[in-house]
Order: structure tokens, then sequence, then C-alpha cells
């Protein structure tokens, strides 16, 4: 006993290196698996309010980009509004018309060249924000919610190679995996379009709304490369991102009201989700 | 606590802010990052013990982790260059071995034994930082690419505030 305590003790650097690294594995393993609450990222309230703060000095540099970008949405939203008005009939089912409902939220802090991107925003659980909400900008998706504090959440953002969200070709109604490759910031894949399907160049890829977390007809992203190996099944879809990740400032997130109610009834039928 | 102990107190301070509020928000050419903040594992005096040393860069990394939101993964290459630091200091021991007291910078050593220590040190952090971020070795050149980049980035970044800072008078 005594020379295993010597022994330990003789080598007490090397254990100390092996029980930290050990530590930091643990952490990375752990930290990899999807969604949860966490309290160390950066939607804890310290590391939130320094990027914030951050965030605000940057704001005055850019806040004409920011304006344009918003009256431009605005302009946007005030057609497809006046549109929708005229196209319902009468409403029926007023659960399945409220169906969405969405929190403007500011980025206080967001990566792009990384291989896995975060974004933090000011909202948390007191706004109503949970993890797994899904979050657009202004010109299409953005992310997932991933975890959240009181005031503050992280999303993972739909540049990060762990994140798959359900697309589909708006022109065929073919539906795939929207993917990250981890490169560049403004392209991203779509994996999964079946060999029948024909996409072309300049096709609009939108949310197919399978997982009910992003309505149907979100905005992903165009074709901008479409090429079928000679043996592949599927297609090698490269698309270009509507949201210009490099100029995020402000999301929103989608609060899908009918999601548990989608997701029970698929857990009765199909069993748990992996 | 000592003197020095107090001055690498607020050292570790102004690494970890000047990393999360400046450093974070700069990256060339999508592919160059500047890690400076692993300067205050390389920077401290020689003669500071492995422990310490280890903790220092396990906290640090932390630190830096939680506003990366990439837990574990700065902690990780951080303690294991802190670890392997003194004994690739006794490796490279100049002839007639260091001065008591002595710091491991540039001013003290010289250049070219700076770079000869801290090189290596910087590459297998990157190394070690960005192959455990890629998970795996599917982009194997690109993360190259990324990992020579950021060398050549925070090199210069460490190199460059040597020459910059005061000599501090022997601690």
């Amino acid at each position: 006993m005594e020379r295993l305590i010597n022994f330990i003790y003789e080598y007490r650097a090397f254990f100390t290196f092996l029980f930290l690294e050990l530590l930091c594995a643990w952490l990375i393993v752990e930290n990899n698996q999807y969604q949860s609450t966490r309290y160390f990222n950066s939607s804890n309230q310290v590391a939130a309010q320094v990027l914030g703060f951050s965030q605000g000095v940057r704001e005055y540099f850019s806040l004409r980009t920011i304006n344009e970008d918003l009256a431009r949405e605005n302009a946007e939203l005030r057609r497809d509004l006046e549109r929708t008005r005229q196209q319902i009939s009468t409403p029926t089912d007023t659960a399945r018309i409220n169906q969405f409902d969405f929190v403007s939220a500011k980025v206080l802090a967001n990566s792009t060249n990384l291989y896995k991107n975060f974004i933090t925003i000011d909202k948390g659980s007191v706004d109503g924000v949970a993890p797994g909400m899904a979050v657009i900008g202004d010109a299409g998706a953005v992310g997932k919610v991933r975890s959240v504090s009181e005031r503050y959440a992280v999303l993972i953002s739909l540049l990060n190679v762990d994140q798959q969200i359900s697309g589909q070709i708006k022109r065929t109604n073919h539906f795939g995996t929207v993917r990250w490759d981890g490169t560049n910031m403004r392209y991203t894949s779509l994996q999964f379009i079946p060999r029948h399907a024909l996409p072309v160049v300049g096709d609009t890829i939108v949310t197919s709304g399978y997982s009910a977390v992003f309505p149907q007809g979100i905005m992903v992203g165009i074709i901008r490369e479409a090429n079928l190996k000679p043996e592949a099944p599927f297609w090698d879809i490269r698309l270009e991102l509507a949201q210009d990740f490099g100029r995020l400032a402000f999301v929103e997130v989608i609060k899908s009201k009918l999601k548990s109610e989608k997701d029970s009834l698929e857990t009765i039928t199909i069993g748990e989700p992996k | 606590m000592s003197r020095s102990g107090i001055i690498q107190f607020v050292l570790f301070f102004v690494y970890l802010f000047v990393q999360v509020l400046l450093l974070r928000n700069l990256v060339l050419f999508n592919t160059a990052f500047c890690f400076l903040y692993i300067a205050f594992i390389i920077l401290l005096p020689i003669e500071t013990n492995i422990l310490v040393l280890m903790l220092a860069g396990f906290l640090l990394g932390f630190s830096i982790d939680v506003f990366y939101n990439s837990m574990g993964l700065h902690a990780l290459a951080t303690v294991l260059i802190a670890y392997l630091r003194n004994y690739w200091l006794s490796t490279i021991t100049p002839q007639g071995g260091y001065e008591s007291g002595a710091a491991a910078t540039l001013a003290a050593n010289g250049l070219q034994w700076f770079l000869v220590y801290s090189l290596p040190m910087v590459f297998l952090h990157h190394l070690v930082l960005f192959f455990v971020e890629a998970a795996g070795f599917t982009m194997f050149w690109y993360t190259m690419l990324k990992i020579v980049a950021s060398l050549l980035f925070t090199m210069s970044a460490i190199v460059l505030l040597q020459f910059l800072t005061p000599q501090r008078r022997r601690i």
C-alpha cells in the first residue's frame, strides 16, 4: 500500500495530467450529445453578458446594413400578410392557424469559421424559448435552439457539421437532408436526393416540415451545383445559403405549438426518436 | 501570494479577455485563427511547478471553452502543452542552463531559442485542437491548412507581443 502511494506520488504530475485530459475528453464527448440545458456554455449569465457587450460595440459599425435588412424584411412581411389575408377562406381550426409563434431575439455572438458553429442570443426560458425550437433569420433558416438559460440561449447553427435539417426541393417536392460540410460559410450540401429526382441549378430548397420544428416552406438556399456520379444512389448537391451568416444581427425563434402533439403521436406509433 | 503570482493572476484574465473579446472575432481568410491565450502558458517562469501549469492551463482552456461553446476542447489542448512544457524546456536547455528565476521569454534567451521552444508547442496545441474539433481525419487537408495558417498567425502574434511589451524586471 505504501509503495502504491509512493508510486502515485512520484508520478503525480502524470496522473494529474491523465485525470485532467480524461475530464476534458469526457466533457467533449458529453457535449456532443445533442440538445440539453447546460450551464457551461455561452448561455450562462456572465459569458452572455460579456459577449453582449462585445456585440454592442461591434453593432455600431453595422447599423446601416442591419437597418436595411430589417426594412426589407418588413416590406416582405407586409406583402405576405396582405397576400395571406386575401387567401384566407373561413378558418376552421384556430389551433392550426396559430400553430407557430415567433420570438424576436438579438444575436450576441456568432461564429462561422469553426466546424461546429454556435450562436448566442438574448432570449431564454423566461421568454418561452426551449431546446429544439427552430430559428430563422431575415432571409431563411438559421438553426435550432440547443440550450437555454433564464435569459439567454445557444443555437446550433446550420453551419455546424452536427446539424441536420430536413430540406425539400420546392419545384419537385423531393426531400433530403441539409448538412454543412465544414468549409465555406456561404454553401451547404443537400444529401439523399434520389437518382430519379431531377434537380437543376437554380432550384429553391425550403424546409420540409417533416420534423415540425421548422414550419414548412422556410427558405434554406438555392442549388448552385448538382452532380450525379455514375454509380451513386443519390445526387451531390451544393446549395448557396439564403441567409448570410456573416451578418446575422436579429433572428426569430419559432415556437411550434403542435410539436409536442406531433412528437407524442409519433413516439406512440414509431417509438422513441434516436 | 508573491508579487509575481499576482501579476500572473492578472495576466490570466488579460489573456482570457483579449482572446474572447478581440481575437475571437479576428479570423483571417476564414482559416487563420489567433489563439494568443496559450502565450500565458508558454511565457510562465521556467521554474513553474508542473501541477500549477496544468491547473492554470485547464482553467484557462476551460474559460475559453465557455465562450467558444466548445466544452473541453481548448482545455484538452492547453493541458497537453502545459504538461509537456517543462519536459520540453529541460530538453532544450542551452549550454550552462537557465539562470535561476529566468522567464521563458524571447528577451531572456534570444529569438532562435524562443522559436525552437514555442513553435512545436503551438503546433501541437493547434494540431490537437483542430483535429479533435473536426472529430477525425475526414477533412484532413482542410484541417491541416487551418492548422498551418493558425500556427503562423498565433506565432507572429506571440513573437510580436514580446517585442511590444516592456521587459519586466527580474522578479
